[in-house]
C-alpha cells in the first residue's frame, strides 16, 4: 500500500528529541553528516554510530520504523556494495570466474554501506521527529540572511510548507483513486511495461484534475484571509531556544569538530 | 438460502506496528442474502468504509475471512480481479475517478476490462446510463464539462455498467442537494428491482437509509451494534442515539405522539407507513 511510504513522515510524540528546536536539529543534522563523510577509522565511526543510537534512544521511536525507512533503498546500497567489493584493488583474499573479492573492498564496501545506512536513519530521525511546518519555519529562521540579498526565502519556504503538507493528502488520494478502478477491474502491478504505463492513465488523469482543483481551492482560500507574502508576518508558535538546545547545540557541534579533528589522524 | 456474501471474524488493523496503529474493523460477522436490499450505517469512523473495501478483496482482512458465493476471496488472490466485476463498488465521492475522454468511455472502462466486445460493452454502457437518468445525448461530453449530480451518475453508471451481482455504494449522496439525493436513490432502488442484485447501501443518514432497505446493519466502533428489519433497528432509539446517530425524523414524531398518550406504533419510519398508523385514529376522533 502507498501509505506504506514512510519517507519525510513525521510521528508525533513527546520526546526530548521531539521537543528539540528544529533549528538545533537542523544544524545539527548537517553537521552529523559532514562528520559522518569525514569519519575514517574505528575510533570515529564508533562515535557516530554513539551518536545516532544516543538520538535514536531520545526520540523514543520504535528501530523498526526506521529499518522500514531503509527499506526502499536496499537495492542502491546492496549495488554500492557490490561495486566495491569487487572494483577494489589490493590483497585478493579469493577470486572465481571475472572476479575477485580484495580484503581492501570489503573494508571500503563495509564503510559505505554503513555511511549510507546512517546516513539514511540520522536524516529520517529529523523528518520522524520534527512536523513538516516546523522544520520548514527553521529552515526559513537560517536563511533568512538571505532575504537582505533579495532572494524570496519567505516565498520557498511556503511553497515548501505547502508541498509538504500535500504529500500524505496526495498520496491518500491516489490510494482512494487507485482503489476506485481496482474496483472497475483495472489492474496495476501485471503485464509488460507499456501495458503497466497505459494502465496508469486512469489513475494520473484524476489525480492531476484533483492537484489542480485543491491547488485553486488552496490558493483562494489564503487569498481570503489576506495572505500578502511574508512581510509583517507574526507566528503562532515562535520558535524560541532554550538552554537545555543551547547545551545540546554546542555539546553535539563539539562532538563532530572532534570526529573530523581524530579523523585527521587516522583514528 | 446461502448468502452470497459473507464475513466471518473479520478484523482490519490500520498501520499495525506504528504509532497510528487503529482497529478499523473488529471481528465482524456480515451476511448478504442474494438480491438482499441491505443498508450499512454508522457514525463516521466507524469503520463502514474499511469494512466494505474487505466485499471485493480491495483489502486483505488481517483476521478473519471474506467468502464470496462460500469461496474465500484470499485463497485464490488471482481470482480476487474476477471477483470485482461482481461485486461492484461506488466509492464515496466516485466522481473523482472520472478520467477518460467521453463518458461513454468512462463508463465502458468496467466492461472493457471485464473482456466484453465492443458491441456487448457498448449495450451495458447505454442501459447503464438510462438506468441512473442520464440522457444518450451525454454520451459523447466530456465527463469533466458536467455538473457535480451529474458526473456522479456517470461513475455510478461506471459501476452498473459491469452489471455485478451484488452493489455496493458507498454513501453515494454525500454533497448532493436533496433533490438529487432523491433522484440517485429513486435510481438505486430502480436498479434494485430491475437487476435482482444485491445492493448494499451505506450512509449515516437514517431518512436515506430507512425509504430504501429490507435491513440495516448498525456499526459502532469498529464493531455490528445491530442487525435487523428498519422496524427492529428505530424501536431501540436509545441505543441508536448513544452511539451518535439518530431515527428518522417521521419516528421522532411518532414517538412524541405515543409519549403523549397515542395507541401508535412508535418505530414507523416512512411517512406512508406513518399516515397508515394515524388515518384510523384521526377517522375515529371525528364526529360523524
Amino acid at each position: 500500500m502507498l501509505k506504506d511510504i514512510t519517507l519525510g513522515q513525521f510521528f508525533p510524540g513527546h520526546s526530548l528529541l521531539h521537543r528539540l528546536d528544529p533549528r538545533v536539529k537542523l544544524v545539527l543534522t548537517a553537521a552529523y553528516i559532514v562528520a559522518l563523510f569525514m569519519a575514517h577509522g574505528v575510533f570515529t565511526y564508533g562515535v557516530m554510530v554513539l551518536w545516532l543510537a544516543a538520538a535514536v534512544r531520545l526520540s523514543r521511536l520504535r528501530v523498526r520504523v526506521l529499518v522500514k525507512g531503509i527499506r526502499p533503498l536496499v537495492l542502491i546500497i546492496t549495488l554500492t556494495a557490490l561495486l566495491n567489493i569487487f572494483y577494489t584493488d589490493g590483497v585478493v583474499l579469493f577470486s572465481f570466474w571475472i572476479l575477485r573479492v580484495t580484503l581492501e573492498g570489503l573494508v571500503i564496501a563495509g564503510r559505505m554501506v554503513l555511511r549510507i545506512v546512517m546516513l539514511i536513519m540520522g536524516t529520517f530521525l529529523l523528518t520522524y521527529t520534527t512536523s513538516p511546518i516546523r522544520l520548514t519555519d527553521a529552515l526559513e529562521c537560517l536563511l533568512g540572511p538571505l532575504k537582505k540579498l533579495r532572494a524570496p526565502i519567505h516565498e520557498l519556504a511556503t511553497m515548501m510548507t505547502i508541498a509538504l503538507r500535500f504529500i500524505p493528502t496526495l498520496l491518500e488520494e491516489t490510494d482512494k483513486i487507485m482503489n476506485a478502478q481496482r474496483a472497475r477491474g483495472a489492474d496495476f502491478d501485471s503485464g509488460h511495461v507499456v501495458r503497466r504505463a497505459r494502465a496508469l492513465v486512469p489513475l494520473l488523469v484524476p489525480l492531476f484534475v484533483s492537484a489542480f482543483r485543491r491547488a485553486e481551492d488552496l490558493a483562494m482560500a489564503m487569498e481570503c484571509r489576506c495572505y500578502h507574502g511574508g512581510e509583517g508576518r507574526t507566528r503562532m508558535y515562535p520558535l524560541r531556544m532554550t538552554p537545555l538546545d543551547g547545551c545540546v547545540l554546542t555539546a553535539m557541534l563539539a562532538v563532530s569538530v572532534g570526529v573530523g579533528v581524530a579523523s585527521r589522524f587516522g583514528y | 438460502m446461502t448468502p452470497i456474501l459473507k464475513t466471518e471474524q473479520l478484523s482490519y488493523v490500520y498501520g499495525a506496528g506504528t504509532p497510528f496503529e487503529r482497529r478499523a474493523v473488529d471481528r465482524v460477522d456480515l451476511e448478504v442474502a442474494p438480491g438482499e436490499f441491505l443498508g450499512i450505517i454508522g457514525h463516521t469512523g466507524s469503520g463502514k468504509s474499511t469494512l466494505i473495501q474487505h466485499l471485493n478483496g480491495l483489502l486483505r482482512p488481517t483476521e478473519g475471512r471474506v467468502l464470496f458465493e462460500g469461496r474465500d476471496l484470499w485463497r485464490d488472490p488471482k481470482q480476487i480481479r474476477r471477483t470485482r466485476f461482481r461485486v461492484g463498488l461506488v466509492f464515496q465521492y466516485p466522481e473523482y475517478q472520472l478520467f477518460e475522454e467521453t463518458v461513454a468511455r468512462d463508463i465502458a472502462f468496467g466492461p472493457r476490462n471485464m473482456g466484453l466486445s465492443e458491441e456487448d460493452a457498448a449495450r451495458r454502457v447505454e442501459a447503464a446510463m438510462q438506468l441512473v437518468g442520464l440522457a444518450p445525448e451525454a454520451a459523447d461530453k466530456s465527463p469533466f464539462d458536467l455538473s457535480g449530480g451529474q458526473k456522479r451518475r456517470v461513475a455510478i453508471a461506471g459501476v452498473i455498467a459491469m452489471e455485478p451481482d451484488v452493489l455496493i455504494l458507498d454513501e453515494p449522496t454525500a454533497g448532493l442537494d436533496p433533490r438529487g439525493r432523491e433522484d440517485i436513490l429513486g435510481h438505486i432502488r430502480a436498479y434494485h428491482a430491475e437487476h435482482g442484485s444485491a445492493v448494499i447501501l451505506v450512509s449515516h443518514s437514517m431518512e436515506e437509509i430507512a425509504r430504501s432497505v429490507q435491513r440495516i446493519v448498525v456499526l459502532n466502533r469498529a464493531r455490528v451494534a445491530m442487525d435487523g428489519t428498519p422496524h427492529e433497528v428505530f424501536s431501540r432509539v436509545t441505543e441508536l442515539e448513544q452511539t451518535g446517530l439518530s431515527v428518522p425524523a417521521v419516528t421522532q414524531v411518532m414517538r412524541r405522539l405515543r409519549a403523549l398518550g397515542l395507541d401508535i406504533d412508535p418505530a414507523a419510519y416512512t411517512v406512508r407507513q406513518a399516515a397508515a398508523e394515524l388515518a384510523p385514529l384521526i377517522r375515529r376522533a371525528r364526529p360523524c
